[in-house]
């Protein structure tokens, strides 16, 4: 089936509508901003608001990168990536250095962002305090009084319990001193990475309905307590079996035939170029 | 290169892509749009209603496409609406000059215009038809001439002017409309649902429901966990609705066509204070309307737009936040299908956690 609709699948009007909640959701960091998300050809939960302001981003002159999961090549990554490139004829790249435009589920990839590089995070619920508050009513009024005790307790349960406060990806940060922010599931590994960036990071929720930002050069700190401070996943001494990295967040894969452990690194461009770079210095 | 991830992404989407094309087809059978218009028409109809887009030839090529799935094909016409420019708002529609070809109340026997049962399969004993197997052009020929032998001479102006119920509760003094309200209704589409939420975005909302969503909570709302008992319907009604937009360079509105749709008031009855502070009952309604043929749906509708309308946090199913986040199709397929998508990175993440707890016991 052939493409037959508009650059960018959305209508131009609505293209403009997003752009304008982008410069909202960046004039006010970490500020989830409603937006009127439109339906879109992939399924709501599966990346919509990403590819929301992507599209209503991307221009001739962009270069487009898709993860998801760490991995350009997971069968949902392709699928966006092959509908950006559908209806836009955008340039496509793995490489995360060349890319103006990159969209991401789950993961910061682990080259730092430069200026001028916009990130898209794939959010599922942009909410913070969700898990502690079902009520968007009440939620929106925690935010206007920059109340956020219920976020502080919920962590203080969690070492109440099990004697630590960070336990799974998603953990929330406080942005530029004033919003609480989901960071999107990223693992706690990839949050430092989000403080003081120097690339645009946008978050864009499609079914929830929401856009937010983290402008380049702005404080993000995960929220945690003095004598409690924020840990990431650990994966002390243990290495990628590929390319020996260490600094890196590695996937687990278990060999099915002896049951056991091995570790590889997950950003998977980035230990594509590790890998060409060493053949290349072998060979000369 | 020694590099095995999960790779193959891009030739396993292809060939999935490959057998869905194939096994629409792959009888050698294929359904046209025309014949989805003719013989699916209650498809058809909650198809459009789910998409809040009326188009009949639309809606049959998303069945086609999606193999008749309810859910692919508001899929498929939802994002096709995304595409669209949306230049125009129509005019208000006042429902009272419908073009009635059903109209039934189950709170008086008698009333005024009587009651019109029309197309219905209510009283229709659900015996599996086997004749219906071998259906034949001159079976279906024979069908037709025979209706069209007993059937009454149309009154089509007749059925334009019908007085509604709920005036005649009025004229009895048990119904007090509200105060007209001519706000300009919010449109979800354009601006996404807020909390607090106002009443067009509840009725927006709860008409483009998913069919099965609406009707199951409206089942729940006055099964036991709502706050009404049991609702009466005071007038459901399913016609033909005019449609005219106005500013298109031109004085007169500009008529652009009809649409069928489904209207229900029903009415519960409520406690209230009269001016000498005794409690008293008098009747308030709720309000259900969706594109095409849509009955259960829209009974549900009213029902759910009335136990909204009371905004009692208590029951779940007067809760705005529960309902209005819960019944939208794209939504909810949408977020449960991406449960299939991978999840390691955060599996991993949660792994770590749980593993750093177990090593704190030891």
């Amino acid at each position: 089936m052939k493409y037959q609709g508009n650059y960018g699948f959305l209508d131009e009007l609505s293209k403009k509508e997003i752009r304008r909640s982008i410069l909202k959701a960046v004039a006010i960091p970490g500020y989830q901003v409603p937006f009127a998300s439109r339906e879109m050809p992939i399924a709501r939960g599966w990346g919509t608001g990403g590819l929301q302001l992507t599209l209503s981003l991307v221009g001739p002159q962009d270069c487009v990168k898709v993860i998801d999961q760490g991995s350009d090549e997971s069968v949902n990554a392709v699928s966006i990536r092959q509908l950006i490139q559908d209806t836009t004829q955008v340039e496509t790249t793995w490489h995360t250095r060349e890319a103006t435009l990159i969209q991401s589920r789950h993961r910061i990839p682990e080259v730092p962002l430069k200026e001028g590089q916009i990130l898209v995070l794939q959010v599922p619920i942009p909410e913070p305090l969700r898990s502690v508050e079902p009520s968007e009513e009440e939620t929106r009024k925690l935010h206007a009084y920059g109340e956020y005790s219920l976020a502080w307790l919920k962590i203080f349960e969690q070492i109440i319990k099990f004697d630590q406060g960070s336990l799974s990806a998603d953990h929330p940060v406080l942005v530029n001193h004033r919003y609480l922010m989901a960071p999107s599931p990223i693992p706690r590994f990839d949050n430092p990475k989000m403080n003081y960036n120097e690339g645009l990071i946008l978050l864009g929720a499609g079914r929830e309905k929401k856009i937010y930002a983290v402008p380049p050069y702005t404080e993000v700190k995960s929220i945690d307590f003095d004598d409690y401070p924020f840990t990431f996943e650990t994966f002390a001494g243990k290495a990628c079996r590929l390319s020996g990295l260490t600094d890196v967040f590695l996937d687990e894969i278990i060999d099915p035939k002896t049951q056991t452990a091995s570790y590889q690194t997950n950003d998977q461009s980035y230990l594509l170029e590790i890998l060409d770079e060493r053949e290349k210095e072998k060979h000369g | 290169m020694g590099y095995v991830a999960i790779k193959g992404g891009q030739a396993a989407i292809e060939e999935a892509n490959r057998l869905v094309d194939y096994h629409r087809v792959k009888s050698g059978r294929y359904l046209d749009v025309e014949t989805i218009k003719a013989g699916l028409k209650p498809l058809v109809d909650q198809v459009m209603s789910e998409s809040s887009l009326y188009d009949e030839d639309l809606a049959a090529l998303a069945i086609k496409q999606a193999e008749g799935s309810p859910e692919e094909a508001v899929f498929l016409l939802r994002a096709h609406r995304s595409t669209l420019p949306r230049m125009y708002y129509s005019e208000t529609v006042d429902t009272r000059n419908m073009r009635v070809m059903r109209r039934i109340s189950a709170s008086f026997k008698d009333i005024l215009g009587g009651q019109i049962l029309g197309k219905s399969q209510d009283f229709r004993h659900r015996f599996l038809d086997f004749d219906l197997v071998n259906e034949t052009d001159a079976t279906v020929a024979k069908t037709i001439a025979s209706f069209l032998d007993l059937a009454p001479e149309p009154e089509p102006l007749a059925l334009t002017a019908i007085p509604k119920v709920i005036d005649y509760l009025a004229q009895q003094g048990l119904y007090h409309y509200p105060p007209l309200d001519d706000a300009t209704p919010d449109d979800i589409t354009k601006k996404s649902l807020s909390f607090p939420s106002s009443r067009s975005q509840r009725l927006q909302s709860l008409t483009r429901g998913q069919s099965g969503a609406v009707i199951s909570l409206g089942y729940a709302e006055l099964r036991g966990f709502g706050i009404s008992n049991h609702p009466n319907i005071g007038e459901l009604r399913v016609g033909m609705i005019p449609l005219e937009v106005q500013g298109l360079g031109r004085e007169e509105p500009y008529y652009f066509g009809e649409i069928e749709v489904t209207e229900v008031e029903c009415f519960v009855a409520k406690e209230v204070k009269d001016e000498q502070q005794q409690v008293t009952k008098t009747f308030d309604i709720g309000y259900g309307i969706t594109f095409g043929h849509n009955e259960t749906k829209t009974i549900a509708m009213s029902i759910l737009d009335y136990s909204l309308e009371q905004n009692d946090k208590a029951h779940p199913t007067s809760n705005p936040e529960f309902v209005l986040l819960s019944i939208d199709s794209v939504e909810s397929t949408g977020f449960i299908s991406h449960l299939k998508l991978p999840h390691y990175v955060t599996f991993q993440s949660l792994l770590d956690g749980i593993r750093s707890i177990k090593e704190k016991k030891v």
